[in-house]
């Protein structure tokens, strides 16, 4: 590889990092809020293909991107409700209901989008940050999806709120001690309908990021578990909203890694570096998890950290 | 006094039955608002799943590897596991199946075909086994590492099967050189079904078997029940885990055997067919009890039977029965909750009324 390819690679991957990363931040955004209040949504997978889905729709209907990605978010939120609610009926497990969301909210929106999947829709505006280079691979990767600088605002205000405010200061007493919340007269399983909900709606947001963004365009192969990565990726980030969006990036450069190094040639290997995700998850588990104790951040409440 | 035994026998059947009469229902209100007649859908499922010799054919040829996937999340769940990544298992054992004839000359027949599918459960076990032991030994969330590994098996399928594996003749749809003729799987007797099903009905026997009349199966239920307590016994709770997870993975990667000699003769995309989650769902209704996987692994195989009717007939998106195991799934979980509420009350065993103290 010659140098001039090594560093269109590295400026793909680094402008990858933010467009494949955007749909992580938002989802383990919505996931990293969930598990605060110490339930795992598994579903924000069938979460976030539906909303795709009803984003594209939106959009495609109003004429509007910025229509579509309000729908997608509500309709994220509504299937979140779904699960908050069923998982506050008594025995009922919330990684069960998880995977159950994921085959329902797949199932809908492939039926739902089927007749979606040959028009365009209008996108999302991108923002140009790369006027001040003269290479056009620069000003490619520059492109930014207007929703990415929202998602940054979101994380810090998440960060923020759950230090400094009463609502961040509930969630967290819920997702630490049921037991505490209770004596305290708080509706444990409202909060945690809530904080479901929020999240879904946070995690719909992701969902139109890859219909109106990147990838743009609706199909049935358009999610391909970046809703259970965001899962492992607030394990990741020790669930602060902060990390979450450091650790977005890093798997949005990790994901954007297959197509970068197909584009110069290097395309023998291309479902392998397409995993890269999944393995370095995978690695990052193995190496901060350990059976001799609990992970230190993670919600005491919460079934997968133990 | 001790709940009545018939009491608990009658919502086990009545729970899952009254969640899929649910899920049926909500599945004719949603085709209903989008214009279809519900009562049509319903006589479709029912016609396409169970109507004639040749949808009953269709229907036992699908079940039978949701009979070997739903196992593969069974048995670890009696071990106390949640795994979800069968589909992983179940496209390496298929990708183990059709590459042994690279590297070996096998002899035809029986003998053969053998070595094939203790290929195909080799690779699915070992793939299940490595998720329950980084659960056991790392502490990492199994239920993610499966999924994560899954994902991972899939592009090891795609990356071989596309590249070094290639059949040079498959020029659209990118497949292994095809099995040798008497390598494969063939039909029981005159019927149009293969002897994967007599396969996933043994195994599920055997699992059955296995786990209530064994003393190994009983560790494992005890493990699954209460690992702590089962260490507190000095029962070996690592191996029994992993154990189970093994031959769970053995039973999905013996499913892609199955599939690859029996019906695709080669490893192709059509394997990855989501085979693997609807083993979950088959066996979440069976409530992890093997015996129980037969009969709604072939209702379920019956509602993907009628799908491709529904497809055809009605016009309605290929997602369809999806959407129908999707509301079965959620409706199940939540009748979790009725359990142990289910009958009314004059019926509920009664609890012994508390003695009254009597002063002495």
């Amino acid at each position: 590889m010659s140098d001039t390819a090594f560093l269109d690679v590295l400026v793909a991957v680094l402008g990858g990092a933010i467009r494949v990363g955007t749909p992580f931040l938002f989802v383990s955004l919505g996931e990293c809020l969930t598990e605060k209040s110490g339930r795992i949504n598994l579903g924000l997978e069938g979460v976030l293909v539906f909303s795709a889905m009803a984003g594209f729709g939106g959009a495609y209907l109003t004429g509007s991107p910025w229509a579509g990605v309000l729908l997608a978010g509500c309709c994220g939120a509504l299937l979140a409700l779904l699960h908050g609610l069923v998982c506050s009926l008594p025995r009922v497990n919330d990684i069960a209901t998880g995977i159950a969301l994921m085959m329902l909210g797949a199932g809908l929106a492939f039926y739902l989008g089927k007749p979606l999947i040959q028009p365009q829709a209008p996108q999302i505006p991108a923002i140009a940050l790369g006027g001040w280079s003269d290479s056009p691979a620069v000003q490619a990767a520059l492109q930014i999806n207007a929703l990415f600088p929202i998602g940054v605002v979101l994380a810090l205000l998440m960060g923020w709120a759950f230090m400094n405010t009463r609502w961040g200061l509930v969630v967290r007493m819920v997702g630490d001690s049921s037991d505490a919340a209770r004596a305290l007269g708080t509706s444990v399983n409202g909060v945690r309908i809530a904080a479901t909900t929020a999240g879904g709606f946070i995690a719909g947001l992701g969902g139109a990021s890859l219909s109106l963004h990147y990838p743009g365009s609706w199909n049935e192969g358009l999610s391909s578990g970046q809703g259970l990565i965001a899962v492992a990726l607030v394990i990741f980030a020790r669930w602060s909203p902060v990390r979450c969006l450091g650790a977005a990036l890093l798997f949005g450069g990790a994901g954007a890694l297959g197509p970068a190094l197909q584009s110069v040639g290097v395309s023998g290997y291309y479902y392998l570096f397409n995993a890269v995700p999944y393995i370095l998850t995978l690695a990052i588990l193995v190496w901060t998890c350990s059976p001799k104790r609990s992970l230190k951040g993670a919600p005491l409440e919460l079934g997968v950290s133990r | 006094m001790a709940r009545r035994a018939w009491h608990d026998v009658a919502e086990a059947f009545a729970l899952p039955l009254l969640a899929l009469g649910g899920a049926l229902l909500l599945f004719g209100a949603f085709v209903w608002f989008g214009g279809h007649n519900p009562l049509e859908v319903w006589q479709l499922l029912f016609v396409g799943a169970f109507g004639d010799a040749f949808s009953w054919q269709n229907t036992l040829q699908r079940a039978a590897p949701l009979m070997l996937t739903a196992l593969c999340v069974a048995l670890p769940a009696r071990a106390g596991l949640v795994i979800i990544g069968g589909e992983g298992a179940l496209v390496l054992g298929g990708l183990a199946c059709a590459v042994v004839p690279y590297f070996v000359a096998l002899p035809a027949g029986l003998a053969g075909t053998s070595v094939l599918l203790l290929a195909a459960a080799l690779a699915g076990a070992l793939w299940i086994a490595l998720a329950g032991a980084l659960r056991q030994f790392r502490g990492v969330n199994e239920t993610i590492s499966s999924l994560l590994l899954g994902y991972t098996a899939i592009a090891l399928f795609k990356h071989w099967v596309e590249g070094p594996l290639r059949d040079p003749a498959s020029l659209n749809k990118p497949s292994t050189l095809p099995l040798d003729e008497a390598l494969r799987i063939g039909t029981l007797g005159s019927y149009d079904v293969h002897w994967g099903l007599a396969w996933g009905v043994a195994l599920c026997l055997l699992a059955a078997l296995w786990l209530s009349y064994t003393t190994n199966g009983f560790a494992t239920r005890i493990v699954g029940g209460n690992a702590r307590a089962a260490r507190l016994v000095g029962l070996p709770a690592n191996r029994l885990i992993i154990t189970a997870c093994a031959i769970g993975g053995a039973s999905a990667g013996l499913a892609g055997g199955i599939e690859v000699a029996a019906v695709h003769t080669s490893a192709n995309a059509s394997l990855i067919a989501g085979l693997g989650y609807a083993g979950i769902l088959v066996s979440f209704v069976a409530r992890h009890n093997p015996l129980a996987i037969i009969p709604v692994a072939i209702l379920f195989g019956g509602f993907g039977a009628a799908g491709s009717l529904l497809q055809r007939r009605m016009g309605l998106p290929d997602a369809s029965v999806q959407v129908l195991l999707g509301f079965a799934f959620v409706l199940i979980l939540a009748s979790e909750a009725l359990r142990g509420r289910l009958l009314p009350f004059s019926l509920m065993p009664q609890r012994a009324p508390i003695p009254t103290a009597k002063p002495a």
